[in-house]
C-alpha cells in the first residue's frame, strides 16, 4: 500500500490523482464517432460523426446510434431514421435527447425507446439550428440552440418546452467565435464571444457588453467552459492563452499561455480546481491550475472528457479513467511523512496487523486526536474507488475506535453502508461508477431512480431493504415499475403477466395496482388492465382508470361502492355527456345513490332538467313541486297562473288532491289579488290570505274582506281574531265596538281585552270587561291593570288561587290592594 | 348528585384539531406569494375566525376579506383566494366574477387576475365542471383545504355544515357522508383508535361502512400510523338526527340553549344588540368554558340563573368594595395587578349575562304564555289532551305569531303521535296556507317527504276509536290513556325508556338528579337517554327493542370484550358522540350532566348546532319576492 502515492501528480500546492474506472468492454473507436455522456457516472451514447463518414463513404447511410453503459457494456443500439442530428445528449433524467438541425427534439429513454418529441419553434425550424448546447439548470435540463442567423434560442426545461429567443449580438455577422450557457441564481444567460468583444444575453431580451481583464491584446476568444457548479469560467483564445476566473467575469485566477494556436478539441474543467484542454490531434491533455502550475498527459487513442462535480472523467476506446484531485483528508493520510493524526492511525493499524509493537507506539502518539484520526480515517475510505484501500481504512478506523469511550457509531456505520452500495452499483455489470462525493449531491432516491431505469430491480430493491428505506418508498415503487415494465413484454399472456405481478407485489402498501394497469392500457392491453384492476383497493384510483378503458357502467357500481360522491360525480357527468339522454335516465334510475346525486346536481344546475327527469318517471308529485317552483321565478302574473295550472294538473295526476285544492285556492287568490289592486292601486300580490284580508280591514274594505272570507271559506274565529286585530291596529275604536256587537263572539271577549291592550288603548278594553266569561274576569281585569277589581271578583268567585295570582301581579304601590287581599284570604280560610 | 366511584378522565385536548387546520391554512395561503384578497364564501366567516384571527391572515398576506355575494365588485389587489363550499351555486358566482374581471383585463382596465379557488371540506369534481363550463377553467387554480371539526368549546366540536340536515336527509344526497367519515379519521389521527363503536340510524351506518374503508387511502400509511398510538377516546356514537327530531322540536330552556334560540350562536360566538348591552355597536362575546361566569350558568335551568347572577353581581361589587380596606401600597399594587382585571373582566361579562336574561325573560312573555307553550309541549310529550295542543295551535295561527315556532309545534304533534289524523291534518295544513302564504305548500311536502308532519295511517285512528266508546265524536274526543289500546311509537318507546319522569313532585332545578332537568324535569331527550342506556351494558342490548319500534337501524363495532372488560385504562371513559345532522345546546348540556354523573366525559361532535327553528329553516322552500 506504500503504492497510494504512486498514481498522485502533484499540482502545485496539490495533488491530482488518476484512477482507472473501467476497461471498456466495447471494440469501438471513438474518432468515428460524435459522444454524448450523462454525468454522475451516466450511459455513453455515439452517433457516426457525417464530416468523417462523408469523406470516407459515399452515399447516404443512414447513422446508427449506439448506448453504453459507463463501462463500455451495448445497452441498446438502433438505426436513426429522421432528420439531421446536430448534437446528442443526456437529460437530468437520464432520457437521451436528439436535437436535430430543424430544431425538432427527440427523446428516447436509456434503452433507445423513442417517448416524445417536441419542437423549438417555428423560428428555429426555418433558419436551421448550427450548434447546441445542453446544460443541467437546478433540476431540470435545457437546451440552448444557436441557429443560421446568429440567434440564440434557450429552452430552460425540456419537461416543459418553452423556448424563449436571447437579445442579438450587435453586428454579428459570422457564427460566433465562441458561446457557453451560464446558469446562476435560477437565470440562464449566454455569454458570446464576437472576436475578442464578450456579450452577456439574458432572459429579458437585453444584452451586456462584458470587458475582461486580458493581460495581453486579445483577437478572439475561440472556446469557453463553464465548471460544473457554474462559478468558473475558462476562456481561450487563438493565441493559445488560457484565461481562468470567475463566471462573472470579475475575478481573474490565472493566465497560462499553452502557446498553441490550435482550438482545443475539447476545454473542460476538472471538478472546480483545474481546467484541462484537450487536442485530439496531438493526443495530448494539458491540465492547468490556478496557479500556472500544469501537468501533461498523453493518450494513443482519442479520448472524450465529461465534467463531474468532483472531477473529470476520461473515456477512451480501451479505458475508463476518473481525474480528480486528490480529496485533502486522503492526502493527509497517505501523503509521504504525512504527521496527521489520520496517517498515523493508519500506519497503527497496519503496524498493528503485522503484530508489531510500534502499533502502540503510533496511537500513543495521536492519543488526544484520536477521535479526530478516527473521522478522518472514515471520510478517507469513502474517497477510495478500490474495494482493498476502503477496507485498509476503515479497518484502521475500527482500530482506532477500540481505544476511544464514547464514539458515536453512525458515521462509520453509514459510511460501511454507503461503500456497500456504491461498490455495488459501480461493478461493471452495472456500470455506475459514482464517487461518494457524487452520490451526495445526487442523493440515494435518485440513485436508485436510476436503477430502475437501468431495469436493474432486484438490486435496486436489495438497496432499499438493506437500507430499511420504507416499503412504500422504496422496495414497492420498484416492484410497481417493474410490472410496468413486465406489462409491456407483449410475448408473454395477460393471464401469466397477472399472475407474476399479483404473486410479486401481493397487497404490498403503496403499490398502485391502477398506475400499473393504466401502463397496460398505454400498450393496448385493455383486458391485461381490467385484470390488474382488480387488485387496486382504492376506487379513487379504480375509478377513472375504468372511464378511460371505457367501462362506464362498471365506474359508476365501484364508484357507489366507495361512497365518495366525488367520483360517483365524474362518471355520472361522464356518462351524461357520453349516452343519450333516454339512455342516461334509464341507466341512473336504477341505481337510487347515483339517481339521487343526479337530482340533486339538476336542483342547483338546471330546474328545468329536473322537471323532464320527474316526468319521464310519471313522478307527478315531484314534477308538480317543480312547476310550483318555477312559479316562483316569473315576474309575469299570468306565467305564474300557467305555472300553478301545470302544478294542479300535476297533483291531480299525483292524486293529491289536497295540494291541487289549495293549488287551485293559490291561483284564486292571485286573480282576486290581482283584481283589487287594479280597482284599490295598492300592492296586495304575494300577500298570504290572511294578510290580505287583514289589510283590507285596516284600510276599511269591509265588504272585500268578507268576500274573500267566504270565497275561502274562512272559519270564523280567524276571521274575528283577524278583524279586531286591524280593527285595534288602525285604531278603529267604533268600528271594533260595532263589530263586537254584530252577533255573539266565537272567540270570546278576552281578545278584545288583549288587542285594546296591545295597542296601549286601556279605556277601550274595559269597555268588554263586562263580557268576559266569568273564570277569566280575574285575569281580564289584571290584564288592564284593575288589581283591587280583579281581587274583588276573585273572592266572589271564593277563588284562593286567583286571589294569589292577583296578588304576585302587585307591586310596591298596591300596597293597600295586598292588605285588602291578605284580609280577603284570611277570611276565606275562615270560612272554610 | 350521585357520586362517581370512578374519576372522570381528562379531555383530550381537541384544540390539536384547530392546529393542525390553522397549519393547513397557512400553507394555503403562502402558495399565492405576496399580497392577496381573501373572499370567504357564506358560512365561513365565523368558523375561520374560530381557527385564524385576522392577524394571522395579515401575517400571511391577506390584504382585505371579502364575503362572497351576487353582483359584488371586488376592488382589491391583483392576486385573490376564494375560499368556499364546493357547491355550484359558489362556483358559479365565483365564475362571474373571474369573467368579469378578464373583460377588464382585456380591456386594460386593471392588471390580470391571478386567482386561486380553494375548496372546503374538499374539492369536488363538479366544480371543476362547471368552472369548464364557465369558460374560466384555465384562469384558476384550484385546491382544497380539508377543514373539518372545528373546535367550539373544550367539548364541542362542529363541522358548521348546517346544510347537511337538508342534503342527507330530505334530498338524500351523500355528499358530506365523506367529510364526516374522514374528520373521525382525522380524530383517530390525533387521538388514537377508538375501539368501541355504535352508529344509530342509516347514515350513520354509511359513515361507519366508509370510514372503515378509510384507512385505505393514503397508501395505507395512515392505519400503519395509528395502531401504535395509545388511545385517547374509548367510545363513538354516531347518531343520525332522524333517531331522534322530538329533542330539538322541544323548546329549550337552559341558559346556553335560550341564548341560542334567542339570540343565535354562531361557532361559538355570539352577537348582542343595543337591547342587551346598551351600546351602539353590537358587543361580540365568545362562549366558551374559558369565561367562569359562562362556565356556572350555561347549563342551568333558565329559572335558576338570575339568582346566581345576582349573587355574583354582590360578590363583584364586594370584590371593588375591597379597594377601601386596602392599607398599603404593596396591596394596593397587587389588587391593581391582579384582582381589578378579573373583576372588571367578570364586570363585563355579568353584565351582558344580565342584559340577555332580561331580554330572553321580556321576550318570552310576550305575547301567549312562554309557561302555556312549554305546557302545550309537554302535554304533547307525554301523549295527553290533544285538542288543546291543536286549539292553541290554531290560536297561534290566527293571531299570525312567529310561523316556525307553530310550524314546530305541528311537527312536534306529528311526531309524538305518528302522524296528525287526516281531517286535521289537512285542515291545520289549510289555516296555516291561509294564514302565511300558499308558498308553504312545498315545505310541507318537505316535512312529509322527512316524516316530520305526516296524517296518521288509518288503522291507527280506527283502533284507537274502536278501543274508546263512540262514533264519530269520539275522534275529536280528547284521547286519554286509559281508553287507548293504541300508543304511537313515540309513547312507546318514551315508557319503555322512561323518559317522562313520573316523579314531578320533589323535582328540584337548582339540584338536578336526571338529565330531564334540560326541559324542565318534563322529558329526557330521547338521544342521550339512548347513549346512557348503550354505554351502560357497551350493547344495545337494552335498548333493541326501542329501536325496533322506532325502527332505527343499527351497528356497532367492539374488540373481544374480554380484553375490554379487563382493559382498565381511563380512556374507555372518554365517549365521543357525534350527531349527523345538528344537535341543541340542550342534548350537549344533558350528556355533561350525564358525564357529570356517572364519570364519563363527553365529547360532542355535530355537523352543526341546531335550534328547533334553525332545523325546521333548512327544510322551509323559500321563496324569492
Amino acid at each position: 500500500m506504500a503504492l497510494a502515492t504512486a498514481d498522485w501528480n502533484p499540482l502545485g500546492e496539490v495533488f491530482y490523482r488518476k484512477t482507472e474506472l473501467y476497461q471498456m468492454e466495447w471494440m469501438q473507436d471513438l474518432y468515428k464517432y460524435n459522444v454524448a455522456t450523462a454525468p454522475y457516472g451516466g450511459p455513453i451514447a455515439l452517433i457516426q460523426d457525417e464530416s468523417k463518414l462523408v469523406a470516407k463513404v459515399q452515399g447516404n447511410i443512414k447513422p446508427t446510434v449506439y448506448i453504453y453503459s459507463a463501462a463500455g457494456r451495448e445497452i441498446t443500439r438502433f438505426t436513426w431514421n429522421s432528420g439531421h442530428v446536430i448534437q446528442l445528449g443526456w437529460s437530468n433524467t437520464e432520457d437521451l435527447l436528439c436535437v436535430q438541425d430543424d430544431g425538432g427534439v427527440l427523446v428516447y429513454d436509456i434503452f433507445g425507446n423513442f417517448k416524445r418529441t417536441f419542437s423549438l419553434g417555428t423560428e428555429v425550424k426555418d433558419t436551421k439550428v448550427l450548434e447546441v448546447k445542453i446544460f443541467q439548470t437546478a433540476n431540470t435540463t435545457g437546451i440552448a440552440v444557436l441557429t443560421s442567423t446568429y440567434r440564440i434560442f434557450v429552452c430552460n426545461n425540456i419537461e416543459d418546452p418553452r423556448v424563449r429567443r436571447l437579445a442579438e449580438v450587435p453586428g454579428l455577422q459570422a457564427p460566433p467565435s465562441s458561446w457557453a450557457i451560464i446558469n446562476q441564481d435560477r437565470q440562464t444567460r449566454a455569454l458570446v464571444a464576437k472576436e475578442n468583444e464578450l456579450f452577456l444575453l439574458d432572459h429579458g431580451g437585453q444584452y451586456q457588453q462584458q470587458t475582461v481583464d486580458v493581460s495581453i491584446p486579445v483577437e478572439s476568444f475561440i472556446e469557453m467552459s463553464v465548471s460544473f457548479n457554474n462559478k468558473y469560467l475558462a476562456l481561450f483564445t487563438n493565441t493559445g492563452l488560457l484565461w481562468i476566473g470567475s463566471a462573472d467575469l470579475q475575478k481573474v485566477y490565472c493566465e497560462f499561455n499553452t502557446k498553441s494556436a490550435v482550438r482545443p478539441t475539447q476545454l473542460c474543467w476538472c471538478g472546480t480546481g483545474s481546467i484541462v484542454s484537450y487536442w485530439a490531434e496531438l493526443n495530448l491533455l494539458l491540465m492547468v491550475g490556478p496557479s500556472k502550475d500544469w501537468v501533461k498527459y498523453s493518450y494513443d487513442t482519442p479520448v472524450t472528457l465529461v465534467q463531474e462535480i468532483d472531477g473529470l472523467r476520461i473515456i477512451g476506446n480501451d479505458t475508463h479513467e476518473f481525474l480528480q484531485r486528490v480529496p485533502p483528508v486522503v492526502e493527509e493520510i497517505f501523503k509521504i511523512g504525512s504527521m496527521a493524526p489520520g496517517a498515523m492511525l493508519y500506519e497503527a493499524s497496519r503496524e498493528f496487523g503485522k503484530g508489531s509493537q510500534r502499533a502502540d507506539e503510533y496511537i500513543r502518539m495521536i492519543k488526544d486526536k484520536l477521535d479526530l484520526a478516527v473521522e478522518q480515517c472514515i471520510e478517507g475510505a469513502g474517497y477510495e474507488y478500490e474495494p482493498k484501500s476502503q477496507k485498509a481504512l476503515l479497518r484502521a478506523a475500527s482500530f482506532g475506535k477500540c481505544f476511544l469511550t464514547d464514539v458515536r457509531p453512525e458515521t462509520f456505520v453509514n459510511m460501511c453502508q454507503m461503500l456497500r452500495v456504491l461498490n455495488a452499483v459501480r461493478d461493471y455489470t452495472v456500470g455506475l461508477p459514482l464517487t461518494y462525493t457524487q452520490l451526495q449531491s445526487l442523493t440515494l432516491p435518485v440513485l436508485i431512480d436510476r436503477l430502475v431505469v437501468r431495469r436493474h430491480y432486484p438490486l435496486a430493491v436489495r438497496i432499499c431493504q438493506y437500507l430499511k428505506i420504507p416499503e412504500a418508498d422504496g422496495a414497492s415503487r420498484i416492484m410497481a415499475h417493474w410490472a410496468c415494465y413486465k406489462v409491456e413484454q407483449t410475448g408473454v399472456e395477460d393471464e401469466a403477466i397477472a399472475r407474476s405481478i399479483s404473486q410479486k407485489l401481493g397487497d404490498t402498501p403503496g403499490v398502485s395496482y391502477s398506475e400499473i394497469a393504466n401502463k397496460a392500457l398505454d400498450v393496448g392491453r385493455p383486458e391485461l388492465a381490467t385484470r390488474l384492476l382488480d387488485y387496486e383497493p382504492r376506487a379513487a384510483e379504480q375509478v377513472p382508470l375504468l372511464m378511460k378503458m371505457k367501462k362506464e357502467q362498471l365506474a359508476l357500481s365501484k364508484a357507489i361502492e366507495s361512497g365518495d360522491t366525488d367520483l360517483m360525480y365524474m362518471v355520472i357527468l361522464n356518462l351524461k355527456e357520453k349516452m343519450s339522454l333516454g339512455d342516461f335516465y334509464m341507466t341512473i334510475r336504477n341505481m337510487p345513490v347515483a339517481h339521487a346525486l343526479y337530482l340533486q346536481y339538476c336542483r342547483q344546475e338546471n330546474l328545468k332538467n329536473l322537471q323532464d327527469l320527474y316526468y319521464q318517471e310519471d313522478n307527478f308529485q315531484e314534477e308538480g313541486d317543480c312547476r310550483v317552483k318555477e312559479c316562483y321565478t316569473e315576474e309575469r302574473l299570468e306565467s305564474r297562473i300557467d305555472c300553478l295550472m301545470a302544478a294542479m294538473e300535476c297533483y291531480n295526476k299525483a292524486r293529491n288532491e289536497w295540494a291541487a285544492k289549495v293549488t287551485e285556492e293559490q291561483v284564486k287568490l292571485l286573480k282576486y289579488q290581482r283584481k283589487m289592486e287594479e280597482e284599490l292601486n295598492k300592492p296586495y300580490l304575494n300577500l298570504s290570505l290572511h294578510r290580505t284580508m287583514y289589510q283590507l280591514v285596516k284600510e276599511n274594505n269591509h265588504k272585500l274582506a268578507e268576500t274573500l272570507k267566504k270565497e275561502f271559506k274562512v272559519p270564523d274565529r280567524r276571521f274575528w281574531w283577524l278583524k279586531i286585530r286591524a280593527l285595534a291596529e288602525a285604531g278603529d275604536w267604533m268600528e271594533l265596538d260595532r263589530f263586537s256587537k254584530t252577533k255573539k263572539s266565537p272567540i270570546g271577549y278576552e281578545p278584545f281585552i288583549e288587542v285594546c291592550m296591545e295597542n296601549h288603548n286601556r279605556f277601550e278594553a274595559t269597555k268588554y270587561l263586562t263580557r268576559v266569561a266569568p273564570e277569566n274576569k280575574v285575569k281580564c281585569h289584571v290584564r288592564v291593570g284593575q288589581l283591587k277589581e280583579a281581587a274583588e271578583i276573585a273572592f266572589q268567585q271564593r277563588n284562593e288561587e286567583e286571589l294569589n295570582f292577583v296578588l304576585s301581579k302587585c307591586g310596591p304601590m298596591h300596597k293597600d290592594v295586598v292588605t285588602q287581599i291578605t284580609g280577603m284570604k284570611s277570611q276565606l280560610g275562615a270560612k272554610r | 348528585m350521585a357520586a362517581s366511584s370512578e374519576q372522570a378522565p381528562d379531555l383530550p385536548n381537541v384544540y390539536l384539531l384547530r392546529h393542525v387546520a390553522k397549519d393547513m391554512l397557512v400553507h394555503l395561503l403562502e402558495s399565492v406569494q405576496g399580497k392577496k384578497d381573501l373572499v370567504l364564501g357564506p358560512n365561513l366567516m365565523r368558523p375561520l375566525d374560530r381557527i385564524a384571527g385576522a392577524k394571522l391572515l395579515r401575517e400571511h398576506g391577506v390584504d382585505k376579506i371579502f364575503k362572497l355575494e351576487a353582483n359584488m365588485d371586488i376592488k382589491g389587489c391583483d392576486q385573490r383566494i376564494y375560499l368556499v363550499h364546493p357547491t355550484m351555486f359558489n362556483v358559479k358566482l365565483i365564475a362571474d366574477q373571474v369573467n368579469q374581471e378578464k373583460t377588464k383585463a382585456q380591456q386594460g382596465l386593471r392588471k390580470k387576475l391571478v386567482c386561486k379557488i380553494i375548496f372546503t371540506p374538499r374539492k369536488l369534481h363538479v366544480c371543476d365542471k362547471v368552472l369548464e363550463e364557465e369558460g374560466v377553467f384555465g384562469d384558476v387554480v384550484t385546491d382544497e383545504f380539508k377543514l373539518d371539526l372545528i373546535p367550539i368549546d373544550q367539548d364541542i366540536l362542529s363541522l358548521e355544515l348546517p346544510e347537511y340536515f337538508r342534503d342527507f336527509f330530505l334530498e338524500e344526497s351523500q355528499m358530506w357522508q365523506h367529510t364526516v367519515a374522514s374528520s373521525l379519521n382525522g380524530i383517530q389521527q390525533l387521538f388514537g383508535p377508538i375501539p368501541c363503536f355504535y352508529a344509530l340510524g342509516k347514515g350513520a351506518k354509511m359513515v361507519q361502512q366508509m370510514f372503515e374503508k378509510m384507512p385505505s387511502y393514503g397508501l395505507g400509511h395512515w392505519s400503519k400510523s395509528i395502531t401504535g398510538m395509545e388511545s385517547e377516546i374509548g367510545h363513538v356514537f354516531l347518531i343520525d338526527r332522524s333517531v331522534d327530531y322530538v329533542t330539538p322540536l322541544c323548546s329549550q330552556v337552559t341558559y346556553e340553549g335560550l341564548l341560542d334560540e334567542v339570540f343565535g350562536i354562531q361557532s361559538g360566538c355570539i352577537e348582542f344588540g343595543h337591547e342587551v348591552s346598551g351600546r351602539d355597536q353590537p358587543v361580540k362575546l365568545m362562549l366558551t368554558s374559558q369565561d367562569e361566569i359562562f362556565e356556572e350558568i350555561r347549563n342551568r335551568h333558565f329559572t335558576n340563573v338570575f339568582s346566581f347572577l345576582s349573587g355574583k353581581a354582590k360578590e363583584v361589587q364586594s370584590g371593588y368594595d375591597k379597594r377601601h380596606q386596602l392599607e398599603s401600597v404593596r396591596d394596593m399594587k397587587d389588587f391593581v395587578a391582579n384582582d381589578l382585571k378579573d373583576l372588571k373582566q367578570q364586570h363585563k361579562s355579568l353584565a351582558l349575562f344580565i342584559g340577555a336574561s332580561e331580554v330572553i325573560m321580556s321576550r318570552k312573555t310576550k305575547g301567549i304564555d312562554f309557561e302555556e307553550l312549554l305546557r302545550v309541549e309537554y302535554n304533547m310529550l307525554e301523549g295527553v289532551s290533544r285538542t288543546e295542543s291543536i286549539n292553541y295551535i290554531e290560536e297561534r295561527l290566527n293571531r299570525q305569531f312567529n310561523c316556525l315556532q307553530t310550524l314546530r309545534l305541528l311537527c312536534l304533534l306529528s311526531l309524538t303521535q305518528d302522524g296528525i289524523p287526516p281531517k286535521e291534518y289537512k285542515s291545520l295544513k289549510t289555516q296555516f296556507l291561509h294564514a302565511e302564504g300558499y308558498d308553504w305548500m312545498l315545505t310541507f311536502h318537505n316535512l312529509k317527504k322527512l316524516g316530520l308532519l305526516k296524517e296518521q295511517a288509518d288503522q291507527h285512528s280506527y283502533k284507537s276509536i274502536g278501543g274508546s266508546k263512540g262514533g264519530k265524536g269520539a275522534k275529536m274526543a280528547v284521547p286519554s290513556f286509559g281508553s287507548l289500546t293504541w300508543k304511537s311509537s313515540f309513547q312507546t318507546a318514551s315508557k319503555s325508556l322512561k323518559l317522562i319522569p313520573k316523579d314531578t313532585e320533589n323535582l328540584d332545578l337548582r339540584f338536578p338528579t336526571d338529565m330531564s332537568y334540560v326541559f324542565g324535569g318534563a322529558y329526557t331527550p330521547l338521544s342521550c337517554k339512548l347513549v346512557e342506556q348503550i354505554l351502560n351494558k357497551c350493547s344495545f342490548e337494552d335498548v333493541d327493542p326501542v329501536l325496533k319500534t322506532l325502527s332505527i337501524p343499527r351497528f356497532s363495532m367492539m374488540p373481544a370484550s374480554a380484553r375490554f372488560k379487563a382493559d382498565p385504562n381511563k380512556y374507555l371513559r372518554v365517549v365521543l358522540v357525534y350527531f349527523l345532522g345538528g344537535c341543541t345546546y340542550s342534548e350537549i348540556t344533558a350528556l355533561r350532566f350525564l358525564g357529570k354523573v356517572k364519570g364519563y366525559k363527553f365529547i360532542i361532535a355535530t355537523t352543526s348546532i341546531i335550534t328547533g327553528a334553525r332545523l325546521l329553516d333548512q327544510v322551509t322552500e323559500v321563496t324569492p319576492k
